[in-house]
């Protein structure tokens, strides 16, 4: 257990330090490098040539590279060129509100979807189960913007509920804070619940054929109780996988729904620096993204032979 | 209170939306300790009644009629889930077939034996876990004190089996129903399994109802014994009614099938058809070797290594670059059978088909940065050779390395060292158009019917497909197609349908016509007729017989069934755990195994005649 999670480790590694090469690269190929962004296209090539000394833009790429990669790994990832600000103060704040959001939708949806599929699964020929696959089927249709738009036009501009957009921290007011945050979290986790609903559904499924659960009934156990003794454990196996592909989903569609709430989340930062040209702080966000996404993996790589003896051994 | 410790009174089941019944007015009664054995066929509607009196048939099928089990008033049929799951593992048990997915995967053993214990409160909750040890001690797994914290991945297939029986009689019911407990095991853990369900449903003074269709298994455990054909009870009587002399058409095929030792006139298995011919299994005969009387050289016959020209149908005659060189050609034309030759010294001396050579094959464990981890020796050193024409049985327990062996001669695993030789081609260092010549020359028949044949395939491409990787066009492979179809006894009408249209003897038909329609020299066959019932296997091991005859095969028989390479292969090889441990002459090695192994294998494997005579 303990190599497999160091391998793992390695592998998470080494995955991170490929993908800042790709996102390195990708930044320095792009035709127009900083200097020119910052000076417009009337500069003369002296005063291009001139800024990018001052950036340091005239190095040999690996040595920025490397640079780079030092920086961020001491927590410095740069300054930025447009707003000559500090960008790690700004990506330290914005990954705050946008993991609360993630996590927040994320824990929405299993609350959701487990009981939901669990009791689609048992229902599956009666009305209630036949319902629960309907609706979940419909969820999975809609794009998360529209249903924020929806909730927004329900319960706020109608009822009047909830706020339709803003960001409070939680010390600032823990009830202005959740107030916020109830839209975004539901418009987030309610497609996911949705899409994670059939999956734990059809988790179910399988395992209600496993053997070990006729075996389970044989012992004595009803056939309710059996699920609850041997198979839920069982069908989260592959559910703790897709909630782990669902994770990162999230964090992209975070992007679009911290938008329509006016969130100062990561997403919100990404488009900010994009649309500014803001090339340091848009390769110091997608870095973070990729990192959290690597992290995500690796919790759930953890995860799995903790509940499963078998690839535990075999790790 | 029922005088019988359960009672089935016309017990009718139909699926939900079917008008016809899968099981018809079944009736049956177990005395309380009596062992009775429920035999048929799959589809015969023995496990749908075990599940019944267990109250685990599925919800799609509905139930009529009445059933009993003493310790409880009223009829099972009609009590809810809550009674049911009450009576479940406290009066009736069950041990199912398939051991390698019966236990919950994530959970110790050790608990899932304490889980039935708590269930029905029969242990006061502190002596759970002295109750777990003695219970895996009763049922005899080794060091049942550390045993307990196993998870099921970590048994082996027969101590699985061996937890399943602990948790059944865990509260020592009154009735334990086993559903085909010993057809997934060896055959030598088959005879300690048997021995030990006997063992234990003596200890607790249970009945038992065996499901199985291994007669030979039925006769060793029960006293009585019901038939079961198509939904329906066909006979019933004791153990030696039931075997010297059956009533029924049905039962006479089913002994008759599933006797390996007796034969024909032709010299084949007899069959449900051909069941009317048997006499009856040869109690108490202590040889067997003279009874077809074959001649005295029989021994002989796989040293020889001329190819008999394919007789009968007609031969697209490949060239010889396409084929696999024999080492003899000139010998002409030769009857249709193999065992009709008496060949010359000379031809005798010539060299073989096949020959393995000093072949290992290694698993390396990898551990971080290439660490080396434990090592697993699949084969340790394999040296034989087959001559042309030869039947050669392979057989051995699971994990004896039958199967590494295999995937080595065909070309889809290489050996960690040694040389195997297919005909001209060096298999071991072939490139992949020598491996795509070996091929067309040796292929396989899998053991698993059902999951081997592509489901969304008609059977014309199933079978054409072989010929489109030899490059053969496609007016030749349709006729050839239709050609071998034909040759394993199927309708043309076949072509056009999907596997799932077919039973289990019919794929392995449709598995046989695929691995033929190239026309190799040599036939693999892995364990082809495990998966299928007795009546079933005996047609398609007389079709591997007629076809072996008929194309001049070299075959070569993998099977853990020591009856069935008895009765196809003139040769035989005994592995264990990577090593030859015995070969020779088929009929040499039964009546006179030089290795205790050999003779545990032959021992354990469970025979009609022996059962009786016991």
């Amino acid at each position: 257990m303990l190599t497999y999670a160091i391998n793992r480790a390695i592998q998470f590694a080494l995955s991170l330090v490929v993908a800042s090469v790709v996102i390195f690269a990708l930044m320095s190929l792009l035709p127009g490098n900083a200097a020119q962004v910052a000076l417009g296209t009337n500069a003369t090539p002296e005063a291009v040539a001139s800024l990018e000394a001052q950036y340091g833009l005239d190095r040999p790429p690996l040595i920025r590279y490397f640079d780079w990669m030092g920086g961020m790994l001491t927590g410095d990832f740069g300054t930025s060129y447009v707003t000559g600000a500090e960008i790690t103060p700004v990506i330290v704040d914005s990954v705050q509100v946008t993991a609360i959001l993630v996590i927040a939708a994320i824990a929405v949806s299993i609350v959701i979807a487990v009981p939901l599929g669990t009791f689609a699964a048992l229902e599956q020929r009666n009305w209630i189960g036949v319902t629960i696959s309907a609706i979940s089927q419909v969820g999975i249709a809609i794009p998360n913007f529209l249903a924020a738009i929806i909730l927004v036009i329900i319960f706020s501009l109608t009822l009047g509920w909830f706020p339709s957009q803003g960001w409070m921290a939680p010390i600032e007011g823990l009830g202005g804070f959740l107030l916020r945050l109830v839209l975004p979290v539901v418009s987030l986790a309610l497609v996911q619940a949705a899409i994670l609903t059939r999956y734990v559904r059809s988790a179910v499924l399988d395992v209600m054929r496993e053997d070990y659960i006729r075996t389970a009934r044989a012992k004595g156990l009803t056939k309710t109780k059996a699920l609850f003794a041997h198979g839920l454990r069982n069908a989260a196996i592959p559910v703790i996988t897709v909630a782990g592909v669902q994770l990162a989903t999230l964090l992209v569609g975070a992007v679009i729904i911290e938008q329509i709430f006016v969130l100062p989340g990561i997403g919100s930062e990404l488009v900010r620096a994009v649309a500014n040209r803001d090339l340091v702080a848009v390769q110091g966000i997608v870095m973070v993204l990729v990192l959290l996404v690597l992290i995500i993996n690796l919790i759930v790589d953890i995860l799995v032979p903790i509940v499963d003896p078998r690839i535990r051994n075999a790790a | 209170m029922p005088e019988n410790l359960l009672e089935v009174r016309d017990l009718t089941i139909t699926p939900a939306g079917a008008d016809a019944p899968v099981l018809h007015d079944v009736s049956l009664s177990l005395a309380p300790g009596e062992r009775v054995g429920l035999i048929g066929e799959s589809g015969s509607g023995k496990s749908l009644t075990a599940q019944s009196v267990m109250g685990l048939l599925p919800e799609e099928l509905h139930a009529r009629g009445q059933v009993r089990l003493q310790g409880h008033s009223g009829n099972l049929l009609e009590a809810n889930e809550k009674t049911l799951a009450g009576l479940r593992s406290d009066i009736v048990s069950m041990v199912f077939q398939e051991p390698m997915s019966a236990l919950n995967p994530l959970m110790r053993i050790g608990d899932q034996i304490a889980e039935v214990l708590r269930l029905h409160g029969k242990a006061p909750r502190g002596q759970i876990p002295t109750r777990v040890r003695e219970l895996l001690r009763d049922v005899h797994m080794p060091d049942p004190d550390s045993a307990r914290f196993a998870y099921p991945h970590q048994l082996s297939g027969g101590q699985r089996q061996r937890v399943m029986l602990a948790i059944a009689l865990a509260n020592s019911p009154r009735l334990l129903i086993c559903d085909e407990p010993t057809t997934a095991l060896d055959v030598t853990v088959q005879k300690h399994m048997l021995d030990l369900i006997a063992e234990r449903v003596s200890a607790v003074e249970a009945g038992l109802l065996f499901i199985t269709h291994d007669l030979a298994v039925v006769a060793g455990v029960c006293d009585r014994v019901i038939v079961m054909y198509r939904g329906r009870i066909v006979e019933t009587g004791s153990v030696d009614e039931i075997f010297t002399a059956p009533k029924h058409e049905y039962t006479r095929g089913l002994l008759a099938s599933s006797d390996l030792e007796a034969t024909d006139d032709r010299g084949r298995l007899f069959t449900l058809k051909t069941a009317l011919a048997y006499s009856g299994p040869q109690i108490g005969e202590a040889e067997t070797t003279a009874d077809v009387g074959e001649p005295e050289d029989l021994r002989d016959e796989p040293q020889t290594s001329t190819r008999p020209e394919h007789t009968g149908t007609s031969v697209a005659e490949s060239t010889d670059e396409d084929s696999v060189r024999t080492a003899s050609a000139g010998d002409g034309v030769r009857g249709a059978s193999v065992r009709d030759d008496h060949r010359t010294p000379s031809v005798r001396e010539s060299a073989p088909l096949i020959e393995v050579s000093d072949v290992t094959r290694i698993f390396r464990g990898r551990g971080l940065f290439g660490r080396r981890r434990s090592d697993v020796t699949a084969l340790g050193g394999i040296d034989f050779s087959v001559a042309a024409g030869a039947r050669l049985g392979i057989v051995g327990e699971s994990g004896s390395g039958k199967s590494t062996l295999l995937n080595i001669l065909s070309g889809l695993d290489r050996p960690t060292t040694g040389h195997v030789r297919v005909g001209d081609i060096r298999v071991e260092a072939a490139s992949s158009q020598a491996l795509r010549r070996l091929r067309e020359n040796l292929q396989i028949v899998f053991q698993d019917p059902f999951a081997s044949l592509d489901p969304r395939m008609r059977i014309a491409d199933i079978v054409a497909e072989p010929l489109i990787a030899a490059g053969v066009d496609k007016d030749e492979r349709a006729a050839r197609v239709e050609e071998m179809i034909a040759a394993v006894d199927l309708d043309a009408d076949s072509l056009r349908r999907y596997p799932h249209q077919f039973s289990g003897g019919q794929r392995q038909r449709i598995s046989i016509a695929r691995a033929l329609v190239t026309r190799p020299q040599i036939l693999v066959a892995d364990e082809p007729v495990s998966a299928l019932d007795v009546s079933v296997r005996a047609q398609v091991l007389n079709l591997l017989t007629d076809l072996v005859d008929e194309y001049a095969l070299t075959l070569l028989f993998v099977s853990h069934d020591l009856g069935v390479v008895k009765h196809l292969c003139s040769e035989v090889i005994v592995m264990r755990a990577g090593q030859i441990v015995e070969s020779g002459a088929t009929e040499d090695i039964y009546a006179n195994p030089q290795e205790e192994y050999t003779r545990r294998l032959i021992a354990a494997t469970p025979s009609l005649a022996e059962a009786l005579a016991g």
